[in-house]
C-alpha cells in the first residue's frame, strides 16, 4: 500500500489554473523530488499536500485513509485540518524559524503546546517537558547542532537555521516530510550542509517529498523524480532515468540548462 | 510665579493627578479595545474586518471634542429624553474615560493591525504546519514579534492620549487645564499659571518617553 496517494488534484487562483489533474503515489521510505521551472506549480502542489492551500478538487490518501477529499471537505474545521496536517512536516524555503525562541525551543514548541492538551499534563508537567526537551536535544544532535541549542535564529548561519527547521519538522514525527526548495535561499557554500542532513534522512528511510533545483542532488538522493511544467506532471519515474535520459521534449529542454553546470 | 506655586501648586498637582488617572483609565480600556478591533481586522472573516474598519473610520473621522460632548451630553439625552427611559447620569470621569478609550482604541487598533501584518506570513504558516491552532499561533508566534515593532508607536499614542485629556476640560472634568483656568480666573496671572501647567505636562511626558526608550532598548536586547 502506498503511504501517499494523490489523485486528480486541481487548483486555481482566480483565473490562473495552477495545478491540472495532478496524480502520483509514493511508497513508505521513498524520496520523491519535484523539479520544474518557477511557476510550474510545484510549490503550490506541496502547499496543497500540507493543507496550507485547499485544492479545488481531488483526493489525498495517507496509508490508504482519505485525509482530504476536496469534494466533501471544503469546510473542514480548524481542528480537523490540524490533525490531518500532522501527517506532514514542512520545511520552508526561507526557514521561518521563530526568532523569539532558541534553536531548542523552536524544535520543542509545538510538542510542548500539544502536551498541554494531555489529561495528565498538570500532574506530570515537569517530567513531560523534560522528556520533550530530551527529544529536542537528540534531534539537534542528529543534525549536528546540539552545542547551538541555546542560540537564537539570528545567531545562526542560514544553513544552520535550515537544519534547525528540519529538526523542528521532525519533532512531530510526521509520516512524510516535505521540503519547499530547502536550499534556494542559501549561499552556495551553505547548501552542502543542508543537503547532507536531507541525505542522511533518506538513508534512514524517511519518506520525503523535495521540491528542488538541485538536479544532481535529486538524481542521487531521490528514488523518483517528478518533472512539472505549467501545472501538469510532464514526466515521472526513476530519478536516474528522468534526469539522465528524459523522454519528453519539454523535460530535455529544462534539464539542458543544468547539464553545463557540472552536474 | 512663587505666589502661584505656593498658593495653587498643591491644587494643580492634584489636578495633574486627575489628568494621570484619566489617562491611565483611558489607556487601559484603549488597549483592550485596540486589541479586539486590531485582531478583528486581521482575521480571515469579512464581517469582522468590516466592523473593525467602520469602527476605526468613524472614531478617527470625528474630532475628540465632538465625541466628548456626544458621550457626555448626547447619550444621556438620548436615553433620558428621547427614549424616555430616564435615570442616566454620566460622571465626567466615566464619560471622559469612554471618550479617551474609544479615541485612543481606534488608533491602537490600527497600530496593532499594522504590527501583526508586518510579521512575515511564513511565521504563521510555519506555526500552522506544526499543528498549532490559529489562536495559539497568533499568541505564541506572531504577536510577540508584532509587539516589538509596535512598541514605539504605542508609546507615541500613549503620549498623545495623555495630552488629549486636556480636551476633556470641556465636559468639566477637574484635570489640569480646567484647574489652571480656575487659577487664572482667581489670580489673573495667566503667564505664570499656564507656564506652570505646561511645565507639569512636560515633566510627565519627558519622563514617560525616557521610560519608553529604556523599555524599547530592553526588549531589543540581544536580538538583531
Amino acid at each position: 500500500m502506498s503511504i501517499l496517494e494523490i489523485n486528480h488534484i486541481e487548483k486555481s487562483f482566480g483565473q490562473a489554473h495552477i495545478l491540472r489533474d495532478i496524480s502520483f503515489e509514493m511508497e513508505q521510505g521513498q524520496t520523491v523530488a519535484i523539479i520544474g521551472s518557477s511557476g510550474s506549480g510545484k510549490t503550490t502542489l506541496l502547499r496543497c499536500i500540507n493543507f496550507l492551500e485547499t485544492p479545488d478538487s481531488g483526493t489525498i490518501r495517507v496509508n490508504g485513509d482519505v485525509i482530504l477529499d476536496a469534494a466533501v471537505d471544503k469546510n473542514l474545521t480548524d481542528k480537523e485540518k490540524r490533525d490531518r496536517r500532522l501527517h506532514f512536516g514542512m520545511v520552508f524555503q526561507s526557514f521561518n524559524l521563530f526568532p523569539q525562541y532558541t534553536a531548542l525551543e523552536n524544535v520543542t514548541l509545538a510538542r510542548k503546546l500539544m502536551a498541554r492538551e494531555r489529561e495528565d499534563y498538570k500532574a506530570n508537567k515537569k517530567a513531560i517537558n523534560q522528556e520533550i526537551d530530551a527529544i529536542g536535544e537528540e534531534l539537534l544532535r542528529q543534525i549536528g547542532l546540539y552545542e547551538r541549542k541555546d542560540y537564537y535564529p539570528h545567531q545562526l548561519s542560514g544553513g544552520q537555521q535550515q537544519r534547525v527547521a528540519i529538526a523542528r519538522a521532525l519533532a512531530l514525527e510526521p509520516d512524510i516530510l516535505c521540503f519547499d526548495e530547502p536550499t534556494s535561499a542559501l549561499d552556495p557554500e551553505l547548501t552542502g550542509e543542508v543537503l547532507k542532513v536531507i541525505r542522511s534522512l533518506a538513508d534512514k528511510n524517511m519518506t520525503m517529498i523535495i521540491v528542488t533545483h538541485e538536479m544532481a542532488f535529486a538524481r542521487d538522493v531521490a528514488d523518483k523524480v517528478i518533472f512539472m511544467d505549467e501545472g501538469v506532471i510532464v514526466e515521472m519515474g526513476d530519478s536516474n532515468e528522468v534526469i539522465n535520459n528524459p523522454k519528453q521534449e519539454r523535460t530535455k529542454q529544462f534539464l539542458s540548462r543544468y547539464t553545463n553546470e557540472g552536474m | 510665579m512663587i505666589q502661584i506655586l505656593v498658593g495653587f501648586g498643591p491644587m494643580m498637582l492634584k489636578a495633574l493627578g486627575q489628568t494621570l488617572l484619566l489617562a491611565l483609565l483611558g489607556l487601559f480600556f484603549a488597549c483592550i479595545i485596540g486589541l479586539i478591533f486590531g485582531l478583528m481586522n486581521v482575521v480571515k472573516n469579512k464581517a469582522c474586518n468590516i466592523i473593525a474598519t467602520i469602527f476605526v473610520d468613524v472614531i478617527r473621522g470625528v474630532p475628540m471634542i465632538v465625541l466628548a460632548y456626544f458621550i457626555f451630553f448626547g447619550i444621556p439625552y438620548l436615553w433620558n429624553n428621547m427614549l424616555g427611559i430616564g435615570g442616566m447620569t454620566l460622571t465626567a470621569l466615566t464619560a471622559g474615560t469612554i471618550c479617551l478609550a474609544l479615541n485612543c482604541g481606534a488608533y491602537m487598533a490600527e497600530i496593532i493591525r499594522a504590527g501583526i501584518q508586518s510579521v512575515d506570513k511564513g511565521q504563521m504558516e510555519a506555526a500552522r504546519s506544526l499543528g498549532l491552532s490559529y489562536g495559539v499561533a497568533m499568541r505564541k508566534v506572531v504577536l510577540p514579534q508584532a509587539i516589538r515593532t509596535m512598541i514605539p508607536s504605542i508609546i507615541n499614542q500613549f503620549i498623545i492620549t495623555l495630552k488629549d485629556t486636556s480636551i476633556l476640560s470641556v465636559i468639566g472634568f477637574p484635570e489640569l487645564v480646567n484647574t489652571t483656568k480656575n487659577v487664572v480666573g482667581i489670580t489673573f496671572k495667566s503667564f505664570q499659571a499656564w507656564a506652570l501647567a505646561g511645565l507639569m505636562y512636560l515633566v510627565v511626558i519627558i519622563a514617560l518617553s525616557r521610560l519608553a526608550k529604556m523599555l524599547e532598548r530592553r526588549l531589543n536586547r540581544g536580538r538583531e
